[in-house]
């Protein structure tokens, strides 16, 4: 609920529940995770957007699970890899993020933040608020709402 | 507000209490409340004083209703709806005393008064104050009313000593309408006898005034008003506690009375809650049940199926609380089909069979509206003018027919008028002429799909729009809305006698029965309310069973052609059922029927829809999605959905092809035949769109009637026309069994009798030959063999020649008889 403020000041101050997406280190506002779960059962979507995953019973919830990799524009995950589920909740709805790898809640500084990087292309741009540069690596900020925008 | 404690104490001191404790808020509430549902009561009331004007305990219990309101409003100051209900009061306490006679005129201005207090109400509900609501012409128009009759008021005796006594009474009253909130009984027991003396009493005081002034100036008029207000006062001391009890008079009321004492109000709320814990217990009880079927521990089993029990009276019990019947909506209708009538110049009379069925309240609330919609419709449309309707022989008075029933887990409520019918040619050139559909598509249609272009967005059928209905908004919002809830909406008309809207509702929405199916390997749960049955067919019975034609699969579902649908083919994936087997579940949707492929069939289970999010509701397939017993996802199908994607899509692909045959060669219409033989080596074509059904008929089962062959089929009787003696080839074989295909066109039907089916062919590879003969349209190559084309109109007049006397299109004479075969079938 807090979110829209969240998105129009994107050098915000707080802490971001990072995770890992083929190599790179991503983070999202820890106040819209719910939680976040090992790999699920997921029910394919026929004809849904590529991204959407499928579905999977969160205790007895029905949430639709978004592939990032594929949101992002990313080679599909390896065979023989899980990927971790972070749920979100944004207006009410709760939504879930397929990702490689969950990594530390890290406390982010405004001052450290740069708009994304000219080399993010494509879909990646619209989805990355900025950077935050911390000690010999970068954070990109998901923006999670256009995320789950699929 | 319920303490049984409080039934007990004395009247008096209950009513200090509710207007000492309770806040004004709650009076208020309580107020609105109970107005409502009296308002609702009066509508009909009303209406239904108009067939029997005498009826003094409908007027009495009417009288009461406002009287309530008024004593209230002058206790919350509501002056405005003090005012309103003053003047209308007024009228009725002389329209029950006999002084006055009511009039249409009269009865408008009540319901005109009705509305205006509505009005009020609503007012006060938003804002807590009457708000604008202008109430002058209102009352200007009741005292009109009044004045035009013949009999008027009393000559003010003595106003002024009583003068006092309303602004007591009323505030009186208000704290003995907060007593049936308390479920106080030992008060209305006091009351009832009271009120029943109360009328007695109040008898004298206006009847010596009524026939003394014919006529009264304006002035007098005005002075009536506390004149009559005198003459209220003389039952107010009396009135307030009956005033709870509108409905004290006659059995009835003592019946509604007990139980209402037996009843509580619940926050709605509340039980919405609980139909989603009973929702989620009903999934939890799915999972144990199929998991404890896996054990051994008999014990474990034992409870398990007690579970599994109680959880299903529980679930039902939990539905019966969100149960109301739907009387609560048609209450109102009579109401607007008579101002509708009036509106429209018709006489219709509004029939309900029904009125008790139950269904969940927020599908009762979603069905009000397009419900009176439907019935506006009716009236508007359907119904015909009297003298339109005396010319086709026709009581002057239509009919309107409102009946709700339950039939297999659903409640169906039809809106059924005697009118005029819808013409399916009219409907079908009016859907070209928009642009909705092609000529060619048109043509391909049988009147039963035409009716359901009605549905489509910006179809009007009004000749001109009128101020009811015809704006070109209508039955697809209907349509729209009734899906919203997961039902079904179809419609039904013959010309001349009357048209049905159908609309199936789910009993509610929250659990519903589904069958699981498998496609692709994963799961699909279908709707029970659309499944009409299911078929499987082993790989040997398949390969003949289902039939391919110019693209599309079709099975014979007991003689009638059934389109089928692959789930995989709609959903893009590949079947992994590789065995040859079909399953197929036949399902209905918008009146039409088609078979749906699947790979195999699971079970059927007690589904709780979950919503899913936006991004899967855009794909416009699932309407929800579930979690079946082991605890998987499983999505939901939306049958309707499915049928107008995948029928469509046939339906331009077939458009399609048939235009690429037609640009090829001119004259082929592509087109699909049912070959069948004749006897002597003869084959005709007969075009698949003019056969209803393929049928066996035994030989002995063949009656006659004159001269003419026929068959009971279906209840009715059905005329034969054997097609080898039509077409003069002698087929001297008696069989047992006599293959026909029924034709029916408009409530008609005719069989006609070939040897033997043999196939379904694509017409569009055929060349064709003029060499024709009686009773055919000419000849054209089929399956690589010489194949007559049957002119089957000919055939069809020759079973019956007055099959086409009620079809619009029978505008040109009998073909000639082919000579010597069957003219004696043409003689009745």
């Amino acid at each position: 609920m807090t979110a829209a403020i969240e998105n129009k000041a994107p050098a915000a101050s707080g802490q971001l529940a990072t995770f890992r997406l083929d190599g790179d280190l991503y983070g999202v506002e820890v106040e819209h995770v719910q939680e976040v779960l090992r790999s699920q059962q997921l029910t394919r979507v026929p004809l849904a957007p590529s991204a959407v995953a499928g579905l999977i019973n969160l205790r007895g919830q029905v949430v639709t699970a978004i592939e990032l990799r594929e949101r992002l524009g990313r080679p599909p995950r390896p065979e023989g890899t899980d990927a971790v589920v972070i749920v979100v909740r944004l207006r009410g709805e709760a939504v879930s993020l397929l990702v490689d790898s969950i990594a530390d809640v890290v406390d982010v500084d405004a001052s450290d933040f740069e708009a994304p990087p000219d080399t993010l292309e494509g879909s990646a741009r619209d989805l990355i608020r900025g950077a935050y540069k911390l000690d010999g690596k970068l954070l990109l900020a998901l923006d999670v709402h256009k995320a789950v925008g699929a | 507000m319920t303490q049984p404690d409080a039934a007990h104490e004395p009247v008096r001191d209950v009513r200090e209490k509710a207007v000492t404790v309770d806040g004004l808020d709650d009076i208020v509430e309580e107020f609105l409340v109970e107005s409502h549902e009296n308002l609702d009561q009066l509508d009909s009331d009303l209406v239904a004083l108009e067939q029997e004007p005498n009826s003094r305990d409908r007027l009495s219990s009417i009288f009461r209703t406002i009287h309530t309101i008024k004593g209230t409003s002058g206790f919350l100051a509501f002056n405005r709806l003090e005012e309103v209900t003053h003047g209308g009061e007024n009228m009725l306490s002389r329209l029950r005393d006999g002084a006055l006679e009511l009039t249409p005129t009269r009865t408008s201005v009540l319901l005109q008064m009705v509305d205006t207090v509505r009005a009020l109400l609503a007012s006060i509900e938003a804002t807590g104050g009457e708000g604008a609501v202008d109430v002058s012409a209102v009352v200007a128009a009741i005292s009109a009313a009044m004045e035009d009759a013949p009999a008027e008021p009393a000559p003010a005796p003595a106003p002024a000593p009583v003068a006092k006594a309303p602004a007591k009474a009323p505030a009186k009253a208000p704290a003995a309408r907060k007593a049936p909130a308390a479920r106080k009984a030992p008060a209305r027991k006091a009351a009832a006898p009271r009120a029943k003396a109360a009328p007695a009493a109040k008898k004298p005081a206006p009847v010596p005034a009524a026939p003394e002034l014919p006529a009264v100036l304006v002035d007098d008029l005005l002075q009536g008003a506390p004149v009559v207000m005198a003459e209220r006062i003389v039952e107010e001391p009396v009135a307030p506690e009956s005033v709870d009890h509108p409905d004290t008079d006659g059995a009835g009321g003592q019946g509604r009375r007990a139980v209402a004492d037996s009843t509580i109000r619940v926050d709605v709320d509340l039980l919405d809650e609980l139909m989603l814990l009973v929702g989620e217990l009903v999934l939890t009880r799915n999972q144990i049940v199929q998991n404890v079927a896996k054990q051994t521990d008999t014990d474990l089993i034992r409870s398990s199926q007690r579970l599994n029990l109680i959880a299903s009276e529980l679930q039902e019990g939990v539905m019966k609380t969100r149960m109301q019947p739907i009387d609560h909506i048609w209450s109102k209708l009579p109401r607007v089909v008579r101002d509708l009538g009036i509106q429209c110049g018709k006489s219709v009379r509004l029939e309900m069979e029904g009125k008790d069925t139950e269904l969940d309240k927020t599908l009762l609330e979603a069905v009000k509206d397009p419900l009176t919609h439907l019935v506006r419709n009716s009236v508007d449309h359907g119904v015909e003018k009297p003298d339109a309707r005396k010319a086709a022989g026709k009581p002057a008075e239509g009919v309107l027919t409102l009946r709700a029933k339950h039939e297999s887990g659903q409640v169906v409520v039809e809106v059924a008028d005697d009118g005029a019918g819808i013409d399916p040619a009219k409907l079908g050139a009016k859907a070209v002429e928009r642009g909705l559909i092609t000529v060619d598509a048109l043509n391909r249609m049988s009147p039963a799909d035409i009716l359901q272009l009605i549905f489509l967005p910006g179809f009007s059928t009004a000749a001109a729009v009128t101020n009811v209905s015809g704006r070109g908004v209508g039955m697809d919002v209907v349509k729209t809305n009734i899906e919203a809830i997961g039902g079904t909406i179809e419609v039904e008309s013959e010309a001349g006698v009357g048209t049905v809207c159908r609309l199936r509702i789910p009993l509610t929405l929250a659990i519903v029965p589904a069958l699981t199916v498998e496609c692709a390997s994963d799961r699909y749960a279908i709707p029970q309310i659309s499944l009409q049955e299911l078929v499987s067919l082993d790989a040997e019975k398949a390969a003949n069973a289902v039939e391919e034609v110019g693209g599309a699969q079709v099975y014979r579902l007991r003689g009638e052609l059934l389109p089928l649908v692959r789930l995989t083919d709609v959903l893009g994936l590949t079947s992994e059922r590789h065995d040859g087997h079909v399953v197929i579940a036949v399902l209905r949707s918008e009146g039409r029927r088609f078979g749906l492929v699947v790979d195999r069939v699971i079970n059927t289970e007690e589904i709780v829809v979950k919503a899913v999010g936006g991004q899967l509701k855009a794909i416009g397939l699932y309407s929800g999605a579930t979690v079946l017993g082991d605890g998987t996802v499983a999505l939901i199908l939306d049958v309707q959905a499915l049928a107008r994607r995948a029928l469509r899509t046939e339906t331009v692909d077939r458009q399609e092809s048939r235009a690429a045959a037609a640009a090829a060669t001119v004259e082929t219409e592509r087109q699909r035949m049912l070959l069948a033989a004749i006897g002597g080596g003869r084959r005709v074509a007969i075009p698949l769109d003019t056969v209803t059904r393929l049928e066996l008929v035994r030989t002995d089962a063949v009656e006659k009637v004159g001269n003419r062959e026929v068959v009971q089929y279906r209840g009715a009787i059905l005329p034969i026309v054997r097609l080898d003696r039509h077409l003069g080839a002698y087929n001297d074989s008696e069989r047992e069994v006599l293959e026909v295909i029924v034709y029916a066109d408009h409530g008609r039907s005719v069989a006609i009798v070939v040897e033997e089916i043999l196939d379904i062919v694509d017409g569009e590879a055929a060349v064709r030959s003029d060499i024709d003969d009686l009773g055919l349209l000419g000849s054209a190559v089929l399956g690589d063999r010489v194949t007559e084309l049957l002119d089957v109109r000919a055939a069809i007049l020759a079973a019956d020649p007055a099959f086409y006397s009620t079809h619009p299109t029978a505008l040109t004479p009998l073909p000639t008889v082919p000579e010597g075969t069957t003219t004696s079938l043409l003689e009745v």
